[in-house]
């Protein structure tokens, strides 16, 4: 199972991005073989739809959930009509090693 | 005036097909005109008729009132008469409606997350594992189109 969180930066320190559409980098973690990939956002400045956008780019790499701080209104139908589900944390100092750890329970 | 503006209804899943068709037509003039069925209408009489629901449980879990729902409900076996009888097509579509999924709180790692499996209930947190899990309702209001 494949599980994306937002990330501020590209590194497994970095702290976890309160936006969903905007964030810097996205980063893929599949349960499974316990690996990490950092894709950088290309919709970080985007105008207007970053949010749907953001879900055409992670729908293509079969997200299950998505970690992140919040999520838009323009995003939430489209994640729930796709069945991925949304874990929001509210708290944003969460590194994004511990969120993995947390995965791990 | 404008008629006030109806209030968006929630809605589960969508009906898995989009309509029915008659087939066996005893007269060889068959009505071509489809009953148009709304979705809050198959999402009432999924409540009422095969969850056994009353109207007043119903009403809450489609955020209506309960005098809405029976008038959607009323409707809805209106139009299901007027089809059976007529030998008329049935299209499911269209409606004031959002589709939603009920949000949960997980006391020990203090995350919310949604249930994209609309049918089970939620028991154990996605992000901990933890079973400290709470049902919670989304202070904001959903986005009106």
């Amino acid at each position: 199972m494949k599980v994306a969180i937002t990330s501020t930066g590209n590194l497994p320190g970095s702290l976890i991005d309160p936006r969903f559409g905007r964030c810097a980098w996205f980063i893929i973690y599949d349960t499974e073989s316990k690996s990490t990939e950092f894709i950088p956002n290309p919709y970080k400045d985007s105008d207007e739809d970053a949010g749907p956008d953001s879900i055409k780019l992670l729908e293509s790499r079969n997200i299950s959930k998505i970690i992140s701080g919040e999520f838009g209104y323009k995003v939430k139908p489209v994640l729930d009509k796709l069945k991925i589900q949304m874990i929001v944390i509210k708290y944003s100092n969460r590194k994004i090693f511990e969120i993995i750890d947390l995965l791990n329970h | 005036m404008s008629p006030r503006i109806k209030k968006l209804r929630k809605v589960l899943n969508p009906p898995p097909v989009n309509g029915f068709k008659p087939y066996g037509s005893r007269n060889s003039n068959s009505n071509p005109e489809p009953v148009m069925f709304l979705y809050e209408e198959y999402e009432a009489l999924r409540l009422c008729d095969y969850d056994m629901l009353n109207h007043h449980g119903a009403s809450e879990a489609m955020a209506v009132s309960r005098p809405t729902f029976t008038r959607i409900y009323s409707s809805a076996r209106r139009k299901l008469a007027t089809a059976f009888v007529e030998g008329r097509q049935i299209l499911i579509e269209g409606g004031k409606v959002y589709f939603d999924s009920d949000w949960y709180e997980c006391k020990k790692c203090s995350c919310y997350f949604n249930n994209p499996e609309k049918e089970k209930s939620a028991e154990k947190c996605p992000l901990c594992g933890s079973d400290n899990v709470n049902g919670f309702e989304p202070p904001d209001e959903p986005h009106q189109l």
